[in-house]
This record gives C-alpha cells, structure tokens and sequence, in this order.
C-alpha cells in the first residue's frame, strides 16, 4: 500500500503547531514594543548579590526616568526582586494581560515571588511524573509569558534579573531579540570570575552585548567607622574587564544596613551612557 | 501533523478534542469525502509535549489567556490574581477544564454562551467556573447542548 507523505499532502497544517509558536514569539515583540531597551543582569554564579543589583540599579533609574523602569524577575525557582523592591500582588488581569506589581519607586514588577506562598518553593501542577522531562519546557514558557503577557507599557528600562547559570541567556535571547545590553555581576574572588566570564562567553555566542562588568562586595565598610577592608581574595571585575576589553562599569563595597547609592549613580550614569 | 484518509486520498480536517482530566488528550478527525471519522488518542507524556508548549492540537479556537500556561501549571497561592470584573463586579474565574469545553461551543455564540455561564456563577456566588459548574447551569437553565 502506498500513500502520500505529509510533504506530499497539500494545504496547510490543521494544527499548525510551528504558526502557534511563531505566534508566541510575536506577542513578546508586540508587548515590549514601548520598551526602550531591555537589559538583562547576570551573572552565572548565585550569591554575588545580581539581584540587589538589579533593585538597587532599578530605583536609581526609575528617580531618573519618572518610574518608566520596570523589573522581571527570570529567577523563578529563587525570586528575590519583590521583597527588596516592596512589590505585592494580587495581579489584576484583563483579556488584555496581566498588570504588574508596582514596587518602591514605581518600579513595574513581575516576579514568581508574586505567585508563590511565602517561603514555598516553585512546583508545577503537571505532570505528575517525570516533571525533570519538562521543567525546562515549562520554565522556558512561563518566562515568555512574564515577556508577553504583562502590560509593562513604556519603559525606558526593563532589567531582567536572570537566575544562576551561564545557559540562562539564551532562554532570554531565544524570546528577545533585541536586547540592549547585559550587565555581568561578580564578587572579586577568582571562583566568580570564571563562572562569570562563561556566561559573557555564553552571552557573545548568542550575539549579546554585554555593556560591562560590575564588581559587587568588593569591599566591607564599617558602617560607623567608615574602614573599609576587602572581603574577597582576588580582582575578578578587573581581570573580566581586561580580558573582554569591557568597561568596568562600578565596584559596590558592602556597608551593612546602608544601600551604596554612590556606586549604584555611577553604574547607572554608565548605563545610560553606554546605552543611550 | 496531518491526517490523510488513505481510501479517499484525503487530508481529514480537525473535529473536536476532549481532555478528560486523567492527564490524556484525544482529537477527532474526520474525511471531508467519505466522512470516516477517527479519534487520535494521546498518552500523558505526548500530551504534555503539547502543553508545556502552549500550544493546541487542531489549532486555537479561543485566543490564548494572558498567563494561561503559568497559571495552569504553577502550584501557586489562591489569590494571586485578580481576573477582570463583571457586570456585578465580582471576579469570575475559568478553569483550564472548563475553558477547554468552552472551545467545543460554536464560535458564533460561544460569546453569549461564556456570558450566560459568568452570570450563573455571579448569581450563585461562584469565583470559579468547573465543568461541574457548568453542568449545573446546563441543567438548571435548560441550555443542554451547550
């Protein structure tokens, strides 16, 4: 018996699984089309501080931009954003999309945090076996639909605080085919440097520039004395910045109970600078 | 994926698709010339290629929800959305279930037939439309066949 193979059968796919997809990516593109420029903060390491980071760069833009700033949390297994930007749910939405939190400062703010009970950690619903088939499916989907289905309006900013990971770049740059920038976040020590510089090579080979480099806790300040004293071994935000010719945008020193706003203005006058 | 009645020599067009709740999926297909019907029978692990996808056998017949994926899928507190108001300005809630019977109605008064079942649910005091809430308007408010 022979018949006609699906190449050979005219007109269209009844399903067409391949149009739905392309579908998906259009409504990314539609939602950020009044975003200036998306701007994704990584840094392949957990633990070097990349989500303070994010808030603390989120509110200095967001005084310099009117609140036009907005933040998507893409660590969703390790949401961090909402508590220190102040972001509460509930999430109100329309056929239209999903309204984002607002946090400290008028920073527009999508987060799992905002969906999960408190201190619960992030399960899906299905399936209810061999979930390590699909969690990368299911992770990949609810991040698209963090980029499409949120009403983030216009933006001069939207920072993207990417989880641990040099792969997690291009989950982003799959979806975003635009992105302005990314700003690699390490602590001085060499252990950092190298998990960093794997994903600023993870970066160039998904065609993402990276703007530069940040050095978090590159010092310990005495909050009442003002001595400052080095926590880390090692000079990794240099040594990155050499290698990659990339500018090294700022070195925040840590001071206990106090955000480090001097550094915090200059990362963000070289933001503006290097992406205006 | 096509269907091709190997008798006619004919690509079968999509009918209908049920998701009976037990994880499986299944999607008819019917002859446009000798009207032989067959049904295609997914497993859990093919139907959860499907979903995690966020896409639909037999293509969409109701446009995607914001978060429609995110919120099927992830295990997340109750109220953590606040969905768009009614007419009596109550939230009214479809549950993946149920919008999946919604997609069966005819587009043409799938409109009215959504609004009818909101207002039942409004009138009972129901957040969440099910296919049990469903079932109930069905039968109180004569609307069998829809």
């Amino acid at each position: 018996m022979t018949y006609r193979t699906y190449r050979e059968v005219e007109g269209s796919d009844r399903s067409r699984l391949a149009e739905q997809v392309g579908e998906q990516r259009n409504r990314v593109v539609e939602r950020l089309a009044g975003v200036e420029r998306v701007v994704p903060v990584m840094s392949g390491k957990g633990g070097v501080g990349k989500s303070y980071v994010t808030a603390a760069l989120a509110l200095e833009l967001a005084r310099r931009y009117e609140g036009r700033v907005g933040v998507l949390d893409a660590d969703l297994t390790g949401p961090t954003v909402v508590r220190m930007l102040d972001a509460r749910g509930p999430l109100k939405v329309d056929a239209d999309g999903v309204e984002p939190a607002t946090g400290k400062g008028g920073v527009r703010v999508m987060s799992m945090g905002l969906l999960l009970e408190s201190g619960q950690p992030l399960k899906w619903r299905e399936p209810d076996s061999e979930q390590f088939v699909w969690r990368g499916t299911l992770e990949a989907g609810t991040l698209r639909e963090f980029l499409a289905d949120v009403k983030w309006g216009s933006l001069g900013f939207l920072l993207v605080d990417l989880p641990p990971g040099a792969a997690s770049i291009a989950n982003l740059a799959n979806l975003v085919s635009d992105v302005a920038g990314a700003i690699a976040v390490t602590i001085p020590s060499e252990e950092s440097g190298q998990s960093v510089e794997r994903a600023i090579r993870s970066a160039i080979d998904c065609n993402v520039d990276v703007v530069g480099i940040v050095e978090n806790m590159c010092s310990y300040v005495c909050s009442d004395c003002g001595h400052s004293v080095r926590l880390f071994e090692g000079s990794a935000g240099l040594r990155l910045s050499e290698e990659f010719e990339l500018p090294l945008l700022a070195q925040i020193p840590f001071v206990p109970g106090q955000a480090s706003t001097g550094a915090i203005g200059t990362l963000a006058d070289a933001l503006i600078e290097n992406l205006s | 994926m096509k269907f091709l009645c190997i008798d006619c020599d004919e690509q079968m067009t999509f009918q209908d698709r049920q998701v009976p709740g037990d994880g499986t999926f299944a999607a008819s297909f019917e002859c446009p010339h000798c009207n032989r019907r067959i049904a295609m029978l997914a497993n859990p692990f093919e139907a959860q290629l499907v979903n995690s996808l966020g896409v639909k056998i037999g293509g969409r017949t109701l446009e995607e929800e914001p978060f429609e994926q995110t919120r099927r899928s992830v295990v997340g507190k109750d109220n953590a959305f606040v969905d768009e108001e009614d007419t009596t300005g109550k939230p009214i809630r479809w549950s993946a279930e149920s919008r999946e019977r919604l997609e069966r109605v005819p587009r043409f008064v799938r409109g009215m037939v959504k609004k009818i079942y909101a207002e039942y649910a409004t009138e009972h005091g129901i957040t969440e439309i099910t296919p049990a809430v469903m079932d109930s308007a069905r039968t109180e408010l004569g609307l069998e066949g829809m």
